[in-house]
């Protein structure tokens, strides 16, 4: 075969295909060269992409390492029910923490506010998972396109023995080269899908066929109106308001966290193509959906040097 | 422009099918401070709208807060990062930024423009297929300019885009911008960058930005977008031999052992014959396994796992090259490094060398020179500070399989990390081994026409034109070998002139005579391209038949046939040599177009209407096919 049949083929490389052997071979980078690595599974889209990718990346063994879900026990009941059958489906150990101070604290988005709620629950707790079972490496799902100050995130960010980011250590990225050395404590966060967006993201679920949970779908689902953002009434621990009533509505969500932190939107996309046209034409971009981005504009800034993905 | 939301909301699948076609092009934007670089790609993303709804919102409350466009939006706030960086109103590292078209997905790599500009600058460098050079048109080509197009060009990308900014503070001045193009060129060709689309622009208003706009009805050529719509994603590790990093060995069970990586050079096909580095031993690709099963063929920028046929030792760190173009190996190398600490580079002291997956150590032997960035002196130098770049000798503690930097990036470019604190402290180019690896056993190479293609950085081939007499054959074939010859490549043009005159003085013109002219030409050629040379023919060969025989003599993918396609009355009105008005007065017989036929070429590789291109154009276009086609490696010239 001649060069020039190898090289139509790979003017035909696509975009997804390219992002996908990038992926991959970050993924096994770590692998190769960490001691005990995990990956940080948050059952949302871009969770779901990074397992498939892992999945893909070590075919046929299945991949070495476990999922963490850090659970803040407010999340979608559909979420927990989706994340123990992905478990199963692909064979995976999956951890499973809840920080037990929170609960004996017995914190509460409603009564302590999102700040507070999301620096116990998920930031603190996701510190204990990680000491408590020395993993040295965690792959997230985060993009660089999902807010200005990621833009500069490294692909591997290393974290001090107190899991903070030190911008002055992160180390230059040249070529395909990823420098993982580290002292004893210190971790790594390993981000495999930074140079995705997030219609990338979508294009792969559709391309690859990759589960979801089916909140990212329109349905009727019980909402109420709160400071301008549809909240969904997924379970009786939500106090309602003088005159709150849950209403029916055809709503669906553009990013998953804890159920009263997250707003939803009105829509009618039930297919996957629906969302990606209604993506393409709604102009709002998905952090919008999430209560925590709305204190300051550096607040992700200040969350990640903290520890919060 | 076509952009993302020109979506017809009526059938997202056929527009999902047609995205799955897209490709990436990966490019740095390099400035200095104030040139309006920020304002440029914010304008990128804002008219690609890719920008959202709250997005949009956020920036015209910025702009209102912070900007300096009154109440006019401040695209420069788009792209602005980290908080520290915003109060400074300076940007200190590299971003990454991401836009799409219905083409093509893009990877920004934006760098800042002041001093402490070199290490982040050679990062975003570091993986970027073209870059766009930024210039005040009030200020011209400064230190800086030069400082970046060197690095740019240190760094193996060569398709410059020069974008000539604020032209509307120049009266959109078209003498102030060939100025400054004419200028930037000089420089340009000195440091080996010869690709370079020059385009005068205003990132604030929008001129030549997306659409050509009002300002400038005598620019006449591409915007900033189309030149990147239209710009060439290189393909010079598809063109290479195969190379393959072995990153993790995949054992799930006694039965499976399977070698992961990414290609990062050529293509494999099961039944190929590889050669594991450093180690010499050679084995058979027996499968190329995915998720979604075996590919019978694989190509440079795919993440796949080998298995092989034979049970030969491989472990991560190992690079599988193709048997017959294997990398060399050795543990003494000149390199040039970049510096990234703020710890001086000391000579002597044993740094982590990480080159593909292999970490070895490596101490620096005396420091040959640094470089000036800015006027490209080399100075005596002992120790390279941050931001310095140095010529050195490596000494290595065991074999590393490598290539030129110039011919693979992945294979020939390196990152130094201190062995105490882990940083990483330096990056590097590997440009050639000081001795082959003593304990290394070689097998022998034999010489042929690929390695020695491989060793001139080209792919051998025959460019044959043909056409009409006075088409113009002769003088595209003379700027193709021109421009050819302005990259480095090692060409040769054969044409009536010297061939007529000498090896078939002998021959006339009778039928049987054209033949064997043709015979002889294409076995000189033949030979020519054994010895590793791209060859210009330039024949007005107007059979079929004869051009089918000197076709018959190369392998697939070396022939390229390029007719010159010129009407007989302009060619005849031409008459550079006189020779059509003496056929027409019957002094010369059979004469091709006048008492004998030519036979146009039914299916050439390339087709070049002279009426509708100058001899320049058509010479690019040469020049752009070969580039596609894989005929050569990248256009990189290492300045001393
Ligand atoms: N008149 C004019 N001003 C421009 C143009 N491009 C940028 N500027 C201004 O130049 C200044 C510096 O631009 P900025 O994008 O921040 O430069 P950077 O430092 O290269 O990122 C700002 O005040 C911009 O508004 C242009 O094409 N014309």
């Amino acid at each position: 075969m001649s060069n020039l049949t190898h090289l139509s083929h790979l003017l035909h490389l696509s975009h997804l295909s390219r992002l996908e052997a990038e992926s991959i071979h970050i993924l096994r980078e770590v692998v190769a060269e960490c001691d005990r690595p995990v990956m940080l599974y948050s059952i949302g889209k871009d969770s779901s992409v990074m397992l498939h990718l892992a999945l893909k990346a070590f075919y046929p063994a299945r991949p070495p390492f476990p999922l963490l879900h850090v659970d803040t026990t407010w999340k979608f009941r559909q979420m927990i029910e989706f994340r123990d059958q992905t478990a199963r489906r692909v064979g995976m150990d999956l951890i499973v923490h809840v920080n037990p101070d929170g609960v004996a604290m017995g914190i509460n988005p409603f009564v302590h506010g999102s700040a507070l709620h999301t620096d116990i629950m998920k930031t603190q707790g996701l510190r204990q998972a990680l000491d408590r079972y020395g993993f040295d490496a965690a792959f997230g799902g985060a993009r660089r396109d999902e807010e200005k100050s990621r833009a500069k995130e490294r692909v591997f960010s290393i974290r001090s023995a107190q899991h903070r980011w030190d911008p002055k250590r992160q180390r230059p990225e040249l070529w395909r080269l990823y420098n993982t050395r580290k002292a004893k404590g210190e971790s790594l966060r390993v981000f495999p899908l930074s140079n995705w967006t997030e219609l990338d993201i979508w294009q792969y679920i559709h391309r690859e066929n990759i589960p979801i949970v089916p909140l990212y779908f329109a349905a009727e689902r019980p909402i109420v109106e709160r400071d301008g953002a549809l909240i969904m009434v997924d379970d009786e621990r939500m106090p309602l308001l003088p005159g709150e009533q849950p209403q029916l509505r055809k709503v669906r969500f553009r990013t998953l966290g804890c159920y009263p932190l997250t707003g939803a939107i009105e829509s009618t996309a039930d297919s996957l193509a629906a969302i990606i046209e209604e993506m393409l034409v709604a102009r709002t971009s998905e952090r919008q959906g999430r209560v925590i981005d709305r204190d300051g504009a550096a607040s992700m800034e200040q969350k990640k040097q903290e520890g919060y993905f | 422009m076509e952009t993302e939301s020109s979506l017809p909301a009526t059938d997202v699948n056929i527009w999902l099918q047609a995205q799955s076609r897209k490709d990436l092009l990966r490019f740095i934007t390099c400035g200095s401070v104030d040139d309006g670089k920020s304002t440029l790609i914010g304008r990128l993303l804002y008219e690609s709208q890719l920008l959202l709804e709250d997005q949009l919102e956020a920036l015209a409350s910025d702009s209102r807060r912070l900007g300096t466009q009154g109440n006019e939006l401040d695209f420069a706030l788009l792209v602005d990062g980290l908080a520290a960086e915003r109060e400074q109103r300076i940007t200190i590292d590299v971003a990454y930024r991401f836009f799409a078209t219905e083409r093509r997905k893009y990877i920004v790599a934006d760098t800042p423009g002041h001093e402490q500009y070199t290490r982040n600058m050679v990062t975003g460098a570091s993986t970027a297929d073209l870059a766009i050079i930024l210039v005040d048109a009030r200020k011209g080509v400064l230190t800086q300019t030069r400082r970046h197009s060197y690095l740019v060009s240190l760094l193996g990308i060569r398709q410059i885009v020069l974008a000539v900014n604020k032209m509307d503070l120049v009266g959109y001045s078209a003498q102030v911008f060939e100025e400054v193009e004419r200028s930037y060129r000089q420089f340009a060709a000195r440091i080996g960058l010869t690709d370079v689309a020059a385009i005068p622009v205003s990132a604030l208003r929008g001129d030549n930005i997306i659409e050509a706009g009002a300002g400038m009805p005598w620019y006449r050529g591409p915007t900033l977008m189309q030149q990147l719509e239209s710009a060439s994603i290189p393909d010079d590790a598809a063109a290479q031999p195969f190379r393959m990093p072995v990153q993790w060995v995949n054992r799930p069970n006694q039965d499976f052992r399977g070698f992961a990586g990414l290609i990062v050079g050529g293509s494999v096909r099961p039944g190929d014959l590889l050669r594991v580095l450093p180690s010499g031993l050679n084995g058979r690709v027996a499968r190329i396994v995915t998720a979604d099963g075996d590919l019978q063929q694989a190509v440079a920028g795919q993440s796949v796992t080998l298995t092989l046929k034979d049970e030969i030792d491989i472990s991560r760190g190992d690079l599988l090259t193709a048997a017959a173009a294997p990398a060399s190996v050795s543990d003494k190398f000149e390199a040039t490094v970049v510096w990234m600490s703020e710890e001086p580079m000391l000579p002597g002291r044993p740094y982590l060398l990480k080159c593909g997956t292999r970490t070895v150590t490596a101490a620096v032997a005396p420091l040959k020179y640094k470089i000036n960035v800015n006027t490209l002196e080399e100075l005596a130098a002992r120790q390279l500070e941050l931001n310095e770049i140095g010529l050195v000798n490596l000494n290595l503690d065991q074999p590393l399989p490598f290539d030129a930097y110039a011919r693979n990036r992945d294979t020939g470019g390196f990152i130094l990390i201190d062995r105490i604190n882990n940083n990483t402290v330096g990056a590097g180019m590997l440009l050639a081994a000081l001795r082959p690896a003593q304990d290394v056993h070689w097998q022998a190479l034999d010489v042929d026409r690929a390695n020695r293609s491989v060793q001139k950085n080209q792919r051998a081939c025959v460019l044959w034109f043909t056409g009409l007499s006075g088409a113009g054959k002769s003088t595209i074939a003379n700027l193709v070998e021109k421009k050819l010859f302005g990259m480095g490549r090692h060409t040769y043009l054969l044409d009536g002139d010297n061939i007529r005159h000498g090896l078939n003085r002998d021959l006339g013109f009778t039928d049987a005579d054209r033949v064997e002219n043709i015979r002889r030409v294409g076995e000189v050629a033949r030979l020519m391209t054994d010895a590793g040379l791209i060859v210009l023919v330039s024949f007005i060969s107007p059979f079929r038949s004869e051009r089918q025989l000197a076709r018959s003599l190369l392998g697939p993918g070396e022939f390229f046939e390029i007719f010159i396609d010129t009407p007989l009355e302009v060619a005849e009105a031409r008459d550079p040599k006189g020779l059509y008005r003496k056929a027409r007065a019957g002094k010369i017989r059979n004469f091709t177009g006048i008492d004998s036929p030519y036979e146009p070429p039914e299916n050439p590789e390339m087709h070049i209407d002279t009426g509708r291109v100058s001899a320049e154009q058509a010479a690019e276009q040469v020049i752009g096919h070969l580039r596609l086609a894989g005929i050569m490696d990248r256009d990189w010239v290492f300045i001393p």
